[in-house]
């Protein structure tokens, strides 16, 4: 059998895939800020070991982290109507991968912070400061600059799991494909084109990332 | 050891018991410092000089006793003060460590300078100025500009004292300040301590440098299993010890 590639329904598509595309960077880009801002709070009240709501919090990423994201997006999509709680696909899919990634970006923020050695908050409460200020003056900066990297592995994991949320009727750029592939059966051509989306969607936010590093580090972070 | 009126002493501890779980690390420590007396605590390791020292701002606290500092208190009866009265007394009581913490992500001069930013003890200007003054002293007025990372551990600590002066403290409390030196650059540690025990500065130091001690303190205090075993002038204690631990202590110091 000989192979023969025909991108021809592709380029037909290019509109709907372009569409598709969009929604994809839409979800991953409000999944993503969400995200960042909720694991950080979660990670910090993490980092303070001991009381209640870090236990709280525990268990929320120990549920989270332990389920599988398809199983959740189905649970928030085909799950909650049975008990009257009917939210359009878009706002599920922005909930479960936000609610996803949030529970690994609260490890990364508790972590980082846990990492920094106690002799900074000693020096920092030792000279007159609260824990609150040397938290943001001393503890949090250098903090940040090691959270960058898993940060950005995780932003990379939420753009590619994101085509999950096509299986909950959004139409991403996955959804896009599988239409093109329905009526014209060119399976390999479509996900190779899709593949290289991501891959241009990943290396763009690696390539971004890499930039706030670099420019961090010169700034004289660690 | 009778206690001392408030106002004689820069630092009171009386009665001083401090628990890690089952082990007795302080057992009823009675300590006070005049305005102006520098005090070296020695002791072998595990003698809880470190702790004591640490109790002195509320870094470890003590389960049982009072702590004063100019008469104001910082334990009372086993009880920490709460939270916004002891920042503000620790802004009083400068602490040099001996991992030097000094805060990586800012430069020499931005280290000395936070404190009194974040506290709104001077406008950046002024806070400048003084690190500027204090940086001096230290003999580093060429490194403002540099980082942490690219200085030597001798001159980490000497922005580390001049940081602990920025908060413009009453007491300063050293712990092991040169134990994690190469040996050429204890000395430039030692003579910024010398400098500053000269202008009166009321300091309490746990060090192993009995040598310093000897030319510095003008009490030199034995600590042992969690006492204090004596206390006396520099001459006293390393002439004429009067406990046989003591004896046997510095033996195996100078010995070393």
């Amino acid at each position: 059998m000989s192979l023969e590639l025909d991108f021809t329904p592709v380029i037909e598509g290019l509109p709907t895939l372009l569409d598709g595309t969009m929604i994809t960077i839409a979800v991953t880009a409000c999944s993503l800020a969400i995200s960042l801002v909720v694991g950080s709070i979660i990670g910090v009240i993490r980092s303070n070991r001991g009381t209640l709501l870090c236990y709280i919090f525990d268990g929320y990423v120990a549920v989270i982290r332990g389920t599988p994201l398809l199983v959740q997006l189905f649970i928030w999509y085909y799950g909650l109507p049975r008990v009257g709680i009917m939210l359009p696909a878009f706002l599920c899919g922005v909930v479960g991968l936000s609610l996803y990634s949030s529970s690994y970006v609260s490890e990364i923020v508790r972590g980082a912070i846990q990492s920094i050695d106690k002799g900074q908050m000693e020096a920092s409460r030792s000279l007159g400061m609260s824990k609150q200020q040397a938290m943001r003056k001393i503890i949090m900066p250098q903090a940040f600059v090691r959270m960058l990297p898993p940060l950005g592995n995780e932003t990379i994991a939420l753009i590619k799991n994101s085509a999950l949320i096509s299986l909950i009727t959004i139409h991403d750029v996955m959804h896009a494909g599988a239409n093109i592939i329905s009526t014209s059966y060119r399976d390999l051509e479509t996900y190779i084109f899709i593949a290289c989306i991501y891959f241009v969607l990943t290396n763009t936010a690696t390539f971004i990332l890499r930039k706030i590093e670099k420019h961090k580090l010169k700034a004289g972070a660690i | 050891m009778s206690k001392i009126e408030p106002h004689n002493s820069a630092l009171s501890l009386s009665g001083i018991q401090k628990y890690y779980d089952d082990h007795h690390v302080l057992k009823s420590v009675d300590f006070s410092v005049k305005p102006g007396e520098v005090v070296v605590l020695i002791g072998p390791s595990g003698s809880g000089k470190s702790t004591l020292l640490r109790c002195c701002n509320g870094l470890e606290i003590a389960q049982e006793g009072d702590i004063t500092i100019f008469g104001q208190p910082l334990v009372a009866g086993g009880k920490l003060i709460e939270d916004r009265e002891l920042n503000r007394l620790r802004e009083d009581v400068g602490m040099v460590f001996q991992s030097f913490n000094l805060f990586p992500h800012l430069s020499v001069l931005e280290n000395v300078c936070v404190a009194p930013l974040t506290l709104k003890k001077a406008t950046r200007p002024k806070a400048e100025k003084l690190a500027k003054e204090l940086l001096a002293k230290v003999g580093l007025s060429d490194k403002i500009d540099a980082m942490p990372g690219n200085l030597s551990g001798g001159q980490k600590q000497r922005v580390a004292i001049a940081r602990a002066l920025a908060m413009t403290p009453s007491v300063l409390l050293f712990d092991e300040p040169t134990s994690a030196l190469d040996p050429e650059l204890v000395g430039e540690v030692l003579q910024v301590m010398k400098m500053l025990a000269k202008d009166g500065m009321t300091m309490i130091i746990v060090t192993h440098e009995m040598n310093f001690a000897r030319d510095v303190a003008d009490r030199v205090v034995m600590m042992d299993n969690g006492t204090i075993l004596e206390e006396g002038t520099p001459e006293q204690i390393f002439k004429s010890p009067t406990h046989a631990r003591t004896q046997e202590f510095l033996q195996t110091v100078f010995a070393a």
